[in-house]
C-alpha cells in the first residue's frame, strides 16, 4: 500500500495526552481502583474500559438520557460526568439492578408492559425510573411523564413506560 | 394449533434488553481493538486540496490517519457499490477520492489506541478545500425538478374534471427533511480474525445486504467476511442500505490489519440518510354532495446529485377514494446533499399527509363532516389496476375508531370547542400502506430432545422479530415456546431480505410454516416404518405437531410422541430449510389501512399545541402478537406527533450545513408530549394474501397521524398550517 501522507512521527515531538489520575469507584458493589484520564467521561469508562456496555451512548451531549446511571443513588447523565469527578462515589448501572438473580421490579414491569422496542434507551429509562422512585416526587402519570422527559425513546414506547413505572411503584409499595 | 400466535406474548429478548445483556454493534470486543474517529467535510461541494494530518499523527497513541490518499484498494466501478436497496444513480463511495458531494462527508479516519485520543487527534487534522458553488434549498430549486417514472397511470381527464368541478381545493403542502435518529449511534466493530478474515458487527437492517456490499467494494471472498447484528438500537429505515461507517471501519481494519471500532457522533449521523423534504401539490375537485370528480397529486422531493431516491408519495388516492379522473406526478430536485432514504412509511407518510389534509379542506369547502366525506368517496376497489383488495376493513376502522373517540359529538365549526384557556380541536385522517411478502428462507433444526432452533439472516430492529418467530415456530412444531431458540442477524444464516416495508412478519412467518411442514412430512414418513403406527394411513395434511407429538387432526388419540418417531428413524435431529412461495398474480390489491382520530388543545394566548387524545384503528390482517403489534402502532402514532409538531431539519443554505444536527435542537417527542393514545386492530381475516393472512404493522401506525393532527389544529384554531411542523410562530402568521 502506498502511503502518501507526509507526516512522520518523531517521538521527541509527540503531543502528550493528559496523565491519568487515580480514582476509586464502587461500581455495582465492586470497589474498583482505576487510573483514568481526566477527559474520560463516566460513560466511556463504563463502556470502553470496564465493558459495562448496558449503559448506552445516544448523543454524548446530555440530550437523550440513554446513558443514565445512578451515582450515590441519584440519576445522572454519565456522558456529562467526568469519571475523575466521582472519586469515592457509588455507581449503579443496569447491570447492578438485579438482586439475588431476580429482576428489579422495574425491569420486570418494563417486560410486562412492552415498555421498549429496540431496547437501546431501556437501561437509561430503567435507571432513570429507579432514580425517580427514590426521589419520591412522582405521584401521578402526569408527573411521571414530566420527570421522565429527559429520557428519549425514539420507538415511542412512552405510554408503556409510564404504565411500567406505575406497576413498579405499586409493587414496591408506594413511590418513596 | 395456536397456543402462541395471536397472544400478547412478552418479548423473548426482553430479559436481555432490560438487564443490559443485549449487545449492539459498538459493544463487541476484540484483543488489540483500535478506535476510529471521523473528520468530516465542512464544505458542501468541491474538492479536497490538502489534508495535513501531521499534528494528529504526533498525538501519543495515534496509530494512523487514513484518507482517500492512503486507503486500501476499493472497487472502481459503480456497480460494486450498489446494494440491494440502492437508488438509481452512482452511489457515494466513502473515502474514495477528493470529491466532496455533501456537507458532513467523511474525509479522514483517525485511528488510535483509545477513543478519547482518536477524537482529540481528529480535531487536529487540517483540511483545505477548493469550494464549488452548490444548491441545498428545495424551495429554491423547485423548478429544476425532473419527472420520475411512476407506474400509476392517469385515468380520465383530471384537469378538465377539476376545472368543471362544483367545489375545488388546491394547495401546496410541505414536509421538511426529517431524520430517523434511532437512539443507537451508527457504529461498526470489525474484528480482524487473521488471514484478512473479518467479522463485522454492524448496525443494520440487512446483514446479507451489508455483507455483499463489503465483499464487492473490497474485492473479498464471500467466506472471508461475515456481518453480525443480533440487536439493533432502532433504525426505521436508516439501516436498510450499508451506511458509511461500515465501509470506513472496514477500510481502517484492512489498512491496519487489526480490529477497529468506529462509532459515529450524533451530528455525523446527519450525513447519513433521511426523509427528503417534499412539496406536495394537491388539487381535488368534487360534486356538491361529495363524490370526487378529480384528484391531482404532484410531489416535488429533494434527492442528491448522485442518486435519484423516490417512493410512492402520490398514488395513494387510488387505494382510498373513488374517482374517475386522476393524475399523479413525482418530481425530483437534485441538491448537493446526501441521498435520502426510506424512513418509516416512506412516500406514504408524506404523500398521505398532504392528501388527507386536502380531503379535510375539501370537506370544509363542501360543508360536510370529514368522516362522512370518507364514506361518500370510499372505494372497494383499487382503481389504478381496477381490482379488488385481498381484504379492506377500512370502513370498520372508521366506525370503530369514531365510536371509541366519540366523533359524533364534534361541533363542525372551527374554534367552537374550548376548555378554559385552551381551544379544543378534533380532526381525523386515513392511513394506508402496502402489505408485501418477500422470498425468505428459514432453517429449522429439531432435535430428539424436543428443542428447535429456528434461524434466518433477518433482523429485529425492535419490531419484535425474535418473538414472532418463536411464537409461530412453537405453534407449528407443537412445542412450548421456551423450547424454541431463534437465531437472526448473522449473514451466514439462510437467505433473508433486508427488514423493511412491513414485509418481514409475513415473509418469515409463512416460511417458518413451510419449513415446519417439511419437518412434519419427514416425521410422518418415519411413522410409516413404525410397527402398528396409528398414523399408518394418514396423509401430511391430516396430521399436525402438537404437545410434542405428531397427531391426527381428526382424532387426537391417534398420536405418537415426536421423540419416539425420531428414535425409530434413528434421527438425532431433523434439519430442514425452506422458503414459502411468494405468490402475487396481481389479481388483488394488498394493503393495510387505518383511521386516526385526534384531539388537540391549543393555548389561545401562547399557541402551545398538545395532542391530548389519539384513537388509531388499524386493519392489518392477522396479528401475530397483540402486545408487540400494539407497540408498533403506538410508536407510529408517536412518530406522527413528532412529524406534525416537532421534527424539522434546518439548513443554513449559505453554507449548505445543517444547523440543528443534534438531539437537543432536532426536536422529537418526549414523554411529556404524549398523552392518551388508544390503538387497536379491527378484525381482518384474509385468506388470500398469504397462507397465514399476515399483512405487517411497522409502517401503518404513522400514516395519516400528522394529517389528523393538522386537521384538528385547524378545527381548534381556524388556522390552516400546511407546512410541517406546526409550530407556534406559524399559528401567528397572516
Amino acid at each position: 500500500m502506498v502511503r502518501t501522507i507526509e507526516a512522520t512521527r518523531p517521538i521527541s515531538e509527540s503531543i502528550p495526552t493528559p496523565p491519568k489520575i487515580k480514582v476509586s469507584l464502587k461500581i455495582n458493589g465492586d470497589l474498583k481502583q482505576l487510573q483514568i484520564a481526566p477527559w474520560t467521561s463516566l460513560l466511556d469508562l463504563l463502556r470502553d474500559t470496564l465493558d459495562l456496555t448496558g449503559t448506552k451512548k445516544g448523543c454524548d451531549h446530555g440530550q437523550c438520557g440513554a446513558c443514565t446511571v445512578l451515582v450515590d443513588g441519584r440519576r445522572v447523565n454519565s456522558c456529562l460526568t467526568l469519571a475523575v469527578m466521582k472519586d469515592g462515589s457509588e455507581v449503579t448501572t443496569i447491570e447492578g439492578l438485579m438482586a439475588d438473580g431476580k429482576l428489579h421490579a422495574l425491569q420486570q414491569a418494563f417486560i410486562d408492559h412492552d415498555a421498549f422496542q429496540c431496547g437501546y434507551c431501556t437501561p437509561g429509562q430503567i435507571c432513570s425510573a429507579a432514580g425517580l422512585l427514590a426521589e419520591g416526587k412522582a405521584h401521578t402519570a402526569e408527573e411521571i411523564r414530566e420527570l421522565m422527559s429527559g429520557n428519549i425513546c425514539r420507538c415511542g414506547a412512552y405510554p408503556n413506560i409510564v404504565a411500567a413505572i406505575q406497576q413498579a411503584m405499586s409493587a414496591m409499595g408506594g413511590n418513596s | 394449533m395456536a397456543a402462541y400466535i395471536g397472544t400478547p406474548t412478552s418479548r423473548i429478548d426482553g430479559h436481555a434488553k432490560v438487564t443490559g445483556a443485549a449487545k449492539y454493534a459498538a459493544e463487541f470486543n476484540a484483543p488489540g481493538l483500535a478506535h476510529a474517529s471521523l473528520v468530516t467535510s465542512t464544505i458542501t461541494k468541491g474538492r479536497i486540496a490538502k489534508i495535513d494530518a501531521s499534528e494528529a499523527m504526533r498525538v501519543a497513541g495515534v496509530i494512523d490517519v487514513i484518507t482517500h490518499k492512503n486507503r486500501p484498494t476499493m472497487a472502481s466501478r459503480d456497480k460494486a457499490y450498489k446494494d440491494d436497496v440502492a437508488a438509481e444513480g452512482s452511489p457515494y463511495r466513502p473515502l474514495y477520492d477528493d470529491e466532496i458531494k455533501f456537507n458532513g462527508q467523511p474525509v479522514a479516519v483517525v485511528v488510535a489506541a483509545d477513543a478519547d485520543i482518536a477524537r482529540f487527534a481528529a480535531s487536529l487534522v487540517r483540511v483545505e478545500y477548493i469550494e464549488d458553488p452548490f444548491v441545498t434549498d428545495l424551495l429554491e430549486q423547485r423548478d429544476t425538478a425532473h419527472e420520475v417514472e411512476r407506474p400509476s397511470r392517469p385515468r380520465g381527464d383530471a384537469e378538465a374534471a377539476f376545472a368543471a368541478a362544483e367545489v375545488r381545493h388546491e394547495a401546496d403542502y410541505f414536509i421538511p427533511t426529517e431524520y430517523h435518529n434511532p437512539m443507537e449511534l451508527f457504529a461498526t466493530t470489525v474484528t480482524w480474525e487473521g488471514d484478512g478474515k473479518l467479522t463485522v458487527y454492524d448496525k443494520t437492517q440487512g446483514v446479507q445486504n451489508v455483507q455483499r456490499y463489503l465483499v464487492s467494494v473490497f474485492g473479498m471472498k464471500p467466506d472471508d467476511l461475515k456481518v453480525v447484528s443480533p440487536y439493533v438500537g432502532g433504525a426505521f429505515g436508516s439501516g436498510l442500505r450499508p451506511q458509511f461507517q461500515v465501509a470506513l471501519a472496514v477500510i481502517a481494519a484492512r489498512a491496519l490489519e487489526r480490529s477497529v471500532r468506529l462509532v459515529l457522533t450524533r451530528p455525523q449521523m446527519y450525513g447519513l440518510s433521511y426523509r427528503p423534504a417534499t412539496i406536495e401539490h394537491l388539487a381535488l375537485g368534487a360534486k356538491a354532495l361529495g363524490p370526487l370528480e378529480a384528484v391531482m397529486h404532484e410531489a416535488i422531493a429533494q434527492t442528491s446529485e448522485y442518486e435519484d431516491f423516490n417512493r410512492n408519495d402520490v398514488a395513494w388516492a387510488d387505494q382510498l377514494y373513488k374517482c374517475g379522473n386522476t393524475r399523479y406526478s413525482h418530481k425530483l430536485a437534485k441538491l448537493d446533499v446526501s441521498t435520502p432514504s426510506d424512513m418509516r412509511a416512506p412516500g406514504a407518510a408524506s404523500g398521505v399527509y398532504a392528501l388527507e389534509c386536502a380531503m379535510d379542506e375539501l370537506a370544509v369547502a363542501l360543508k360536510m363532516d370529514p368522516l362522512q366525506l370518507r364514506f361518500v368517496t370510499y372505494s372497494d376497489r383499487e382503481q389504478n389496476a381496477d381490482r379488488p383488495y385481498s381484504s379492506k376493513k377500512l370502513r370498520e376502522c372508521y366506525r370503530q375508531g369514531a365510536a371509541a373517540f366519540g366523533w359524533e359529538k364534534r361541533n363542525p365549526e372551527p374554534r367552537s370547542m374550548r376548555d378554559g384557556s385552551e381551544l379544543v380541536g378534533w380532526g381525523m385522517a386515513t392511513g394506508v400502506w402496502e402489505a408485501l411478502q418477500m422470498p425468505l428462507t428459514v432453517r429449522i433444526v429439531m432435535t430428539a430432545n424436543g428443542h428447535a432452533e429456528v434461524s434466518s439472516a433477518t433482523s429485529d430492529i425492535g419490531t419484535g422479530t425474535y418473538t414472532i418467530m418463536a411464537q409461530v415456530a412453537a405453534d407449528m412444531l407443537g412445542l412450548p415456546i421456551d423450547n424454541v431458540s431463534i437465531k437472526l442477524g448473522d449473514s451466514t444464516l439462510s437467505e433473508s431480505p433486508v427488514e423493511g416495508g412491513s414485509w418481514l412478519a409475513a415473509s418469515v412467518a409463512n416460511s417458518i410454516a413451510t419449513t415446519a411442514e417439511a419437518i412434519r412430512k419427514t416425521l410422518l414418513g418415519v411413522t410409516k416404518t413404525m410397527p402398528d403406527s396409528p398414523l399408518a394411513d394418514a396423509k401430511p395434511k391430516d396430521v399436525m405437531l402438537a404437545d410434542g407429538k405428531i397427531v391426527s387432526k381428526k382424532d387426537a388419540s391417534r398420536a405418537i410422541p415426536i421423540a419416539d418417531v425420531m428414535r425409530a428413524g434413528k434421527l438425532d435431529r431433523i434439519d430442514q430449510k425452506a422458503a414459502a412461495p411468494v405468490k402475487d398474480d396481481g389479481k388483488y390489491a394488498r394493503n393495510t389501512h387505518s383511521a386516526v382520530f385526534v384531539e388537540v388543545r391549543v393555548d389561545e394566548q401562547i399557541g402551545v399545541i398538545r395532542v391530548t387524545r389519539v384513537v388509531s384503528a388499524a386493519a392489518a390482517g392477522r396479528i401475530l402478537n397483540t402486545k408487540t403489534a400494539h407497540s408498533q402502532l403506538l410508536g407510529g402514532v408517536v412518530w406522527g406527533i413528532g412529524m406534525a409538531l416537532h421534527e424539522e431539519t434546518l439548513t443554513d443554505h449559505r453554507f449548505g450545513r445543517i444547523m440543528n444536527a443534534n438531539l437537543g435542537e432536532y426536536h422529537m417527542p418526549v414523554n411529556a408530549d404524549i398523552y392518551d393514545i388508544n390503538c387497536f386492530f379491527v378484525d381482518e381475516p384474509d385468506a388470500t394474501i398469504n397462507p397465514m393472512g399476515i399483512k405487517g404493522v411497522g409502517e401503518i401506525g404513522i400514516v395519516g397521524v400528522a394529517a389528523a393532527i393538522a386537521n384538528a389544529v385547524y378545527h381548534a384554531t381556524g388556522k390552516r398550517v400546511r407546512d410541517l411542523p406546526i409550530t407556534i410562530d406559524k399559528l401567528r402568521r397572516d
